[in-house]
């Protein structure tokens, strides 16, 4: 519901640390419990990019699961979504860890050095 | 659609309840998309905007070898390296920042701030009018109200007495740090005092932007269902507190107590409960107390019948 707000913030951090540079591949990490659908992130992405350095770009999403404890039995396991309860003995009853994040992991971009003043260098040298 | 947001944009998977295993391909396959691949593949998730689903096709990346040149023309050969950059940046960082800045103001001035989420008319206005009224003589008290349009409520939390600004968020819905921040700005809270943040009536986004509160009370009524804990179980886990209000109806509904009770336990096992009646002032004294407790003002209050 709230990913047109969270894909502008991916864009205008990357667009930020791009400083102008054309970018061509965003990595970002969703956790499955962070209340993002990271299919309505990457349907508003494209349009969000448009006409910033992010424009092209294509957007990776990596989700990752919470890392859980139950109170009752001790077991550790991971979910997906708030509502699943142990796997070994049915308690809801838990302690969850993560799964919640919402980072840009890493961006690619291309760097443009003019070949021309490449070999002027090369003959000078 | 919500500028700040994206309510209301048409993203909607649509999960048929027949038992059928070809309904299990909707939207469940969410693991990686390019965008490119997502507008292709996943169109009928977007039932609303047919008409623009395909506007926006990228183009090849070959952006500067497309020209011809007569003989004789010098040119510029750009070669293209790509460069990684690792970055862990929060999306929300920039909230959470402002949201940490207004954490330790409040702090310092020990300042008990609440943040109240809930749907639209569980009773939120009323059950700060009452509080607001009830504890005038106890603690200082200042009031945040977020909707997005008209001053109505701000109006009503005025008629108590209590200083208050309105939060007007447009489309947007939910407050953000900064809106807070504005707001306390504005109040200039006292020390030693409570801050109630009226949240906009809605149970989703709210969940996601930390405003610097100490807790979140999510408030439902029993004139609503009592799954609806496990309908936004997003909401129950971000918040601290659950009041269920309008305890006067329960006679001429069919909520169940403790089965609402039970299913936001399953999902926040340490969430602490308040039944009460903002309207008839039945458990608002447990309420109260624990306001004052918290503040670390003494003495038990006695709630007005």
């Amino acid at each position: 519901m709230h990913e047109l707000g969270i894909t502008r913030n991916i864009v205008s951090i990357v667009a930020e640390r791009a400083a102008g540079r054309q970018v061509t591949k965003v990595v970002v990490e969703i956790g499955k419990l962070s209340a993002i659908m990271p299919d309505a992130v990457a349907f508003c992405f494209d349009v969000c990019a448009k006409g910033t350095p992010l424009e092209g770009a294509t957007l990776e999403i990596v989700e990752v699961m919470a890392d859980a404890t139950c109170r009752d039995c001790g077991e550790q396991f991971h979910l997906a979504t708030l509502l699943e309860p142990c796997p070994k003995c049915g308690s809801k009853s838990l302690d969850r860890k993560g799964g919640d994040d919402l980072i840009i992991k890493q961006f690619e971009f291309l760097e443009e050095t003019n070949e021309d003043a490449i070999e002027q260098t090369r003959e000078a040298s | 659609m919500c500028g700040v947001c994206g309510c209301s944009s048409g993203t909607v998977t649509v999960t048929k309840m027949d038992i059928g295993l070809e309904n299990k391909e909707q939207g469940g396959d969410s693991h990686t998309y390019s965008h490119d691949d997502h507008h292709r593949d996943h169109s009928h998730h977007h039932s609303h905007d047919h008409e623009h689903g395909h506007s926006h096709h990228h183009h090849d990346h070959d952006h500067e070898h497309g020209h011809d040149h007569g003989p004789g023309h010098s040119h510029t050969h750009m070669h293209r390296a790509s460069e990684s950059v690792e970055l862990e940046a929060a999306i929300l960082g920039k909230n959470d920042k402002l949201a940490a800045e207004n954490r330790g103001w409040l702090k310092a001035k020990n300042i008990l701030a609440l943040n109240l989420v809930s749907s639209p008319g569980s009773g939120k206005t009323t059950l700060l009018e009452r509080t607001l009224t009830d504890l005038k003589d106890k603690i200082p008290m200042a009031v945040i109200e977020g909707d997005q349009e008209t001053l109505n409520d701000a109006e009503r939390i005025r008629a108590t007495g209590t200083a208050c600004v309105q939060v007007n968020t447009g489309t947007g819905c939910h407050l953000e740090a900064d809106m807070v921040q504005k707001g306390m700005e504005q109040l200039d809270p006292q020390e030693n005092s409570l801050l109630l943040i009226e949240n906009v009536g809605n149970l989703v986004c709210p969940a996601l932007f930390d405003l610097g509160e100490r807790a979140k009370v999510a408030i439902l009524s029993v004139t609503e269902g009592a799954d609806k804990p496990a309908k936004y179980p997003h909401m129950i886990a971000a918040s601290d507190i659950l009041v269920i209000n309008k305890i006067d109806l329960l006679p001429y509904v069919t909520f169940d107590v403790d089965a609402a009770i039970q299913a936001a336990r399953d999902i926040n096992p340490d969430i602490k409960v308040f039944q009460v009646s903002a309207t008839s002032g039945e458990g608002l004294d447990v309420w109260y107390d624990w306001l004052l407790a918290e503040i670390g003002v003494s003495g038990t209050t006695q709630a007005a019948e």
